[in-house]
């Protein structure tokens, strides 16, 4: 579980974070979602330990990230998987070198272990064949399956996923979502997704915190999101084409 | 004001390359990998450089020389010492910084637009210590580079000197033999191993902090090859100041 108390960003004179507080839960998909600039990235990234917020606290299991030495903060970080926007594979390593690269970094497994946790992963992510492929080589759905499998395969605790359907087909983007949620149900972590996208909202928003202009504005999950009593998370639904269409259905019904 | 920011984040660069070190078996390979893409892979362009620039050295001596009082050995003793104090260590290392030095850059500015970098400091490694320090340990060896520079240079311009009729070469040898201050040398590979940690620190610190897409990456590549060369130049400067005057 990961708690955050009063959360404060700012750049500059600008703020970006203000008082944040919210809780993401172990074995639940959290999504993140707000407008373009509302401050999701930078919470992502404070999440992290990429930007250090100018006040409040993050804290990992009831330890305050802040207060943690650089062995902690080391010892932490083995246990966070992160799937970035646009995959953030290695370009001068292949499919498998990807994957096995937390490996290669942070255990003692010989050469066949690896392979074979790599090939393990590989095909719960459903890629096969692709092991000896450079990222350049595979599509875009295959670019993200092979990020999430190098974000799982050191058996994260905490998995962190920065706009996962973003560039994707609405098909691969389901089927991207429904990986995130399986994985982090088979796995029990506590899985932070950060999104616009309403449909990944209604697959998989087990629990849902929204953002505007840096603050939480609602806390919810996709059954309570329709009739969210703010309107600014109204206006943020409905800003879809797609549902959209389908209250205007409703309503001529 | 913008200048002394830089200068000053370039240290604490510099201080986090040789701080948090990468597990020793992952350095092992990245080293020999960058040995490969930094040394071994610039051989080709220096011994093709380094044979035509000695070549033209000596015919440019050979050609200035028409007081008969001037002995023709001045040839290879000119090739000698133009070849062993500046083009091989200067020179070649002006030639490295577009090589070497654009490839450093963009490789590393590309990984910082693509999030890579940030994918390792997520992942808690030392993404300077991982990019940055095998590419100072593989430019030990940039100095086994300037030798073949040396080497060949002076080759050069003997084949240039004996086969355009210009000397003899036994004069050229005599030339290259005489009054041969041992020192020049080591000033020469003193100079090699400073103009390598420059070649592998400046670009590698263009590229890290670079921000932007991939218009910027190219921008920084220019920036990293005019900032190397103008601190290998002002270098070059200083040690010569130091070790010859």
């Amino acid at each position: 579980m990961i708690k955050v108390n009063h959360l404060n960003k700012q750049f500059g004179d600008t703020p970006i974070l203000r008082d944040v507080s919210t809780a993401f839960e172990r074995g639940k998909t959290n999504l993140i979602i707000g407008s373009s600039g509302s401050g999701k990235t930078v919470f992502l990234k404070c999440l992290l330990g990429l930007y250090r917020p100018d006040s409040g606290q993050i804290l990992y299991s009831d330890k305050p990230f802040s207060k943690m030495d650089n062995n902690e903060r080391k010892e932490l970080r083995q246990k966070i998987g992160m799937v970035f926007q646009g995959g953030a594979l290695f370009d001068s390593m292949t499919v498998e070198e990807n994957v096995m690269f937390p490996l290669r970094m942070f255990t003692d497994q010989t050469e066949q272990e690896m392979i074979h946790s790599v090939n393990e992963v590989l095909s719960r992510v459903n890629l096969n064949n692709a092991n000896k492929k450079f990222p350049s080589e595979i599509s875009g759905g295959m670019q993200k399956r092979v990020a999430i499998a190098r974000a799982i395969v050191n058996n994260p605790r905490y998995l962190f996923c920065d706009e996962p359907n973003s560039g994707l087909d609405p098909k691969t983007a389901m089927v991207i979502d429904n990986l995130i949620q399986e994985i982090t149900q088979e796995y029990d972590i506590t899985t932070i997704i950060n999104t616009h996208d309403m449909n990944s909202v209604m697959e998989i928003g087990q629990n849902i915190v929204f953002l505007q202009y840096g603050k939480v504005a609602w806390e919810g999950n996709a059954n309570t999101i329709f009739n969210a009593d703010k309107q600014e998370v109204i206006d943020f639904v409905y800003s879809s084409n797609l549902f959209k269409k389908i209250r205007e259905i409703q309503r001529s019904k | 004001m913008k200048h002394f920011t830089e200068i000053g984040a370039y240290f604490l660069m510099l201080g986090q390359v040789f701080k948090r070190p990468t597990k020793r078996s992952v350095m092992k390979e990245l080293i020999l990998k960058e040995v490969e893409e930094l040394i071994l892979n610039s051989l080709g362009i220096v011994v093709f450089i380094s044979f035509f620039v000695g070549g033209v050295v000596s015919i440019q001596t050979a050609l200035n020389i028409d007081n008969p009082l001037i002995p023709d050995l001045l040839v290879g003793f000119a090739t000698r010492q133009s070849v062993i104090l500046e083009f091989a260590p200067t020179f070649i290392s002006i030639i490295m910084a577009g090589k070497i030095g654009s490839f450093i850059t963009s490789s590393i500015g590309s990984m910082r637009v693509t999030e890579q970098i940030d994918a390792l400091e997520v992942m808690g490694i030392n993404s300077l210590n991982y990019l940055v320090f095998p590419k100072i340990i593989a430019l030990l060896f940039y100095p086994f580079v300037i030798g073949i520079a040396m080497f060949l240079g002076i080759f050069g311009g003997w084949i240039a000197t004996v086969y355009g009729g210009f000397s003899s070469s036994a004069a050229f040898i005599e030339g290259v033999q005489s009054k041969f201050i041992p020192f020049h040398l080591i000033y020469a590979f003193i100079k090699s191993f400073v103009f390598a940690f420059i070649l592998a620190t400046v670009p590698s610190f263009k590229g890290y902090y670079m921000t932007g897409g991939a218009l910027e990456v190219g921008k920084a590549s220019t920036a990293a090859f005019v900032w190397t060369s103008v601190i290998i130049i002002i270098a070059n400067y200083v040690i010569t100041i130091l070790l010859l005057s």
